[in-house]
């Protein structure tokens, strides 16, 4: 473990904020686009018995948070190792 | 066996269970009370997250809510499960990092001022208070309802069982129930669950089967759900909008914000030994959550089927009242259920026109609680029910609880009132501050105030509108000052509070049919529960336009903010 210069603090620090902008574009669409803004065009489309923006809203939005949750801890674990501030 | 003994044992069971826990796990130190002693494993903390962070609100009333509220019920959904994608990313690696025991301490710390603390103090009392009097009063229905004692004693006896593993424990002791409280409230959730998805489309899974076919028939579920509802005159299911796209847009962003900002669900993540234990643990809590919340939507949709498919066995032909099956019999007698021959042909109409329909109450809350009987599951799955709801209860009770007394003695007493008193003396104050914590909270559920029933809703508004905005922006802006800080958390926490003030104040007084007036006052039609987005723009907008006009925070504090920023060293920084 060692310390960061400046600028690689400033640069860990942005590749974190980018990654977490990507996630939360991700976040946005499934739940307020699809569930929300777009369910009625959504809705058209139908997948077995469920119409699709109501899919979304109803199991397929969390589905996928669930996924960037854990998305997000491999991503910033292996960026840990690559500025090699992780713990231990 | 009888139901009713069979029911106090599995309660009494699970009771047993938790109090030899609470034995077990009885707290040596301040670091235990308050943060378990920062040794939890992260998939252990991701359950007893999910249990503190599931209340009677989801094991009780969800399901029963979007029973009757279709598509527009899945505000809840999105807005229950998608805060903690905001918590993983925004709060509780960086928290974690700095690796103290309280909410209101960092923000003492990250914005140099002992009055932003107990700013910070204040908004987080105010919204776990909101927020226990409706699981205080979830413990007493829970217990008047399956055990038929009444309310009171029932309160009594949950609140004795939370002081003896609060108290003893601490956070150590809660961490450790609220696992086993997990493991029993999803089972008790899932089991009916499943039987009822075999029983209606012979699909194991009910995530499945809401989107299968019904057993027998080419129809699909869904399809068969819309049309009976619109038969009757309500609005299509699977399309119903809660207000309007806005309402629910703003609402869903007002409890996803607000879940982020929970104190009790903060705390848990000082827990766990890394920063990318918190980080995963985020993960592990929304994985077991999303157990029981995909789960809802079909326990709603086949409830509601269920519940119409008895009133109506064939098309226009009404059950005749006389022939009602027993758990009718059964919630009638709880006034959960009621009917009222209107139009005195002994058979029971159900309609969206009021003056037709003769299902005059149906309660949210029966679609969870009777749905063993309805689908006729044996007694052991009710009596699994009741001991389902009261973890749920109790596994969040204890979690607000303990945010509420470590602020107090924490704090309060070691932050501003007496700096320099030893851990000894400190932990026996968290202890007495956690046991007057139950009592005042008992006294609250014993006379709740007129405004409890929307309290649980509320908190989220006001934990939206006040904490989570200070916290990111201590995070994540260098610049924003002690100034700013104070005065966004206030003026957040101050218009959210006002406008459902104003709005659940007018309530009160009118009756029912006034409410139909009440969204033509709402700003762009918002209603009072789903404000607190509007609270945290305000909030962030004022902290940002003071925190420019004031001088930019020390040195210090700046170093802070890059020291929390990055994983390494979170271990050490734990041992202050």
């Amino acid at each position: 473990m060692s310390r960061l210069t400046e600028a690689q603090a400033l640069a860990y620090w942005r590749r974190n904020l980018a990654l977490m902008f990507k996630l939360l574009v991700v976040w946005f669409v499934v739940s307020f686009g699809c569930g929300i803004l777009f369910v009625d065009v959504l809705n058209q489309i139908q997948i077995g018995g469920y119409k699709l923006g109501f899919w979304f809203a109803q199991q397929g939005s969390i589905y996928v948070f669930v996924l960037l949750i854990f998305y997000y801890t491999r991503k910033m674990g292996k960026l840990d190792r690559e500025f090699n501030v992780e713990e231990d | 066996m009888e139901l009713q003994t069979l029911t106090y044992l599995v309660v009494g069971a699970s009771f047993a269970l938790y109090i030899g826990i609470a034995i077990w796990s009885r707290a040596g130190s301040t670091k235990d009370f308050y943060v378990a002693g920062g040794g939890v494993h992260p998939v252990a903390n991701g359950m007893a997250t999910a249990a503190d962070w599931m209340s009677a609100a989801s094991f009780i009333s969800m399901a029963g809510m979007i029973a009757f509220m279709g598509y527009g019920g899945s505000v809840f959904l999105m807005g229950w499960t998608g805060g903690f994608v905001i918590l993983a990313m925004f709060l509780a690696p960086y928290l974690r990092k700095y690796g103290k025991f309280t909410v209101p301490e960092f923000i003492g710390d990250r914005f140099y001022s002992k009055a932003a603390r107990a700013v910070a103090v204040v908004c987080l009392i105010i919204c776990s208070v909101t927020y226990v009097i409706g699981q205080m009063k979830g413990i007493g229905v829970a217990f008047s309802r399956f055990l038929e004692v009444d309310y009171g004693t029932g309160l009594l006896v949950g609140m004795c069982i939370v002081f003896f593993y609060a108290v003893l424990g601490g956070m150590k002791g809660i961490t450790y129930t609220q696992i086993a409280q997990y493991c029993v409230l999803i089972m008790a959730y899932t089991i009916p669950a499943i039987f009822i998805s075999l029983n209606l489309t012979g699909n194991p899974f009910p995530q499945l089967g809401l989107g299968s076919t019904l057993t027998g028939t080419d129809t699909y579920l869904l399809d068969k759900l819309d049309q009976m509802v619109m038969e009757l005159g309500f609005n299509e299911y699977t399309t119903e909008y809660r207000l309007s796209g806005l309402n629910m847009f703003a609402y869903t962003a007002s409890l996803m914000i607000g879940t982020a900002g929970l104190p009790h669900v903060i705390i848990r993540f000082f827990t766990v030994p890394k920063v990318r234990d918190a980080r995963s643990s985020a993960g592990w809590a929304l994985l077991f959550i999303a157990i029981l919340y995909t789960t809802a939507p079909a326990v709603a949709g086949m409830a509601r089927l269920n519940l119409m498919q008895t009133i109506e066995p064939t098309p226009g032909e009404y059950l005749v009242y006389d022939e009602r099956p027993d758990w009718f019999r059964n919630w009638e007698t709880t006034g959960l259920l009621a009917f009222e021959d209107k139009n005195q042909d002994g058979r029971i109409q159900y309609s969206a026109d009021p003056a037709v329909n003769e299902m005059v109450t149906v309660d949210n809350d029966i679609m969870v609680l009777a749905n063993p009987e309805i689908a006729q599951l044996p007694n052991w799955v009710i009596a699994l029910v009741a001991a389902g709801g009261l973890a749920a209860a109790l596994s969040t009770a204890a979690g607000l609880l303990l945010a509420i007394a470590s602020a107090i003695s924490h704090d309060l007493l070691k932050g501003m009132i007496a700096p320099g008193i030893s851990e000894r003396a400190e932990l026996r104050a968290s202890r007495v501050a956690m046991a007057a914590a139950i009592a005042g909270a008992g006294y609250l559920g014993f006379n709740p105030p007129g405004f409890a029933a929307g309290t649980v809703a509320l908190a989220f508004g006001l934990a939206a509108s006040s904490i989570f905005p200070a916290l990111m922006m201590g995070i994540f802006s260098k610049r924003t000052t002690k100034e700013g800080a104070i005065a966004g958390m206030v003026a957040g926490i101050g218009v959210t509070l006002f406008y459902v003030f104003q709005h659940k104040g007018i309530m009160f007084i009118a009756s029912t049919a006034f409410l139909g007036d009440m969204p033509a006052n709402w700003f762009l039609g918002i209603e009072p529960n789903a404000f607190g987005a509007v609270g945290a723009i305000v909030n962030f907008a004022v902290a940002m336009l003071v925190s420019r006009v004031t001088s930019a925070p020390p040195e210090s504090v700046q170093e802070l903010v890059e020291h929390i920023r990055v994983p390494a060293g979170a271990s050490a920084a734990h041992d202050h």
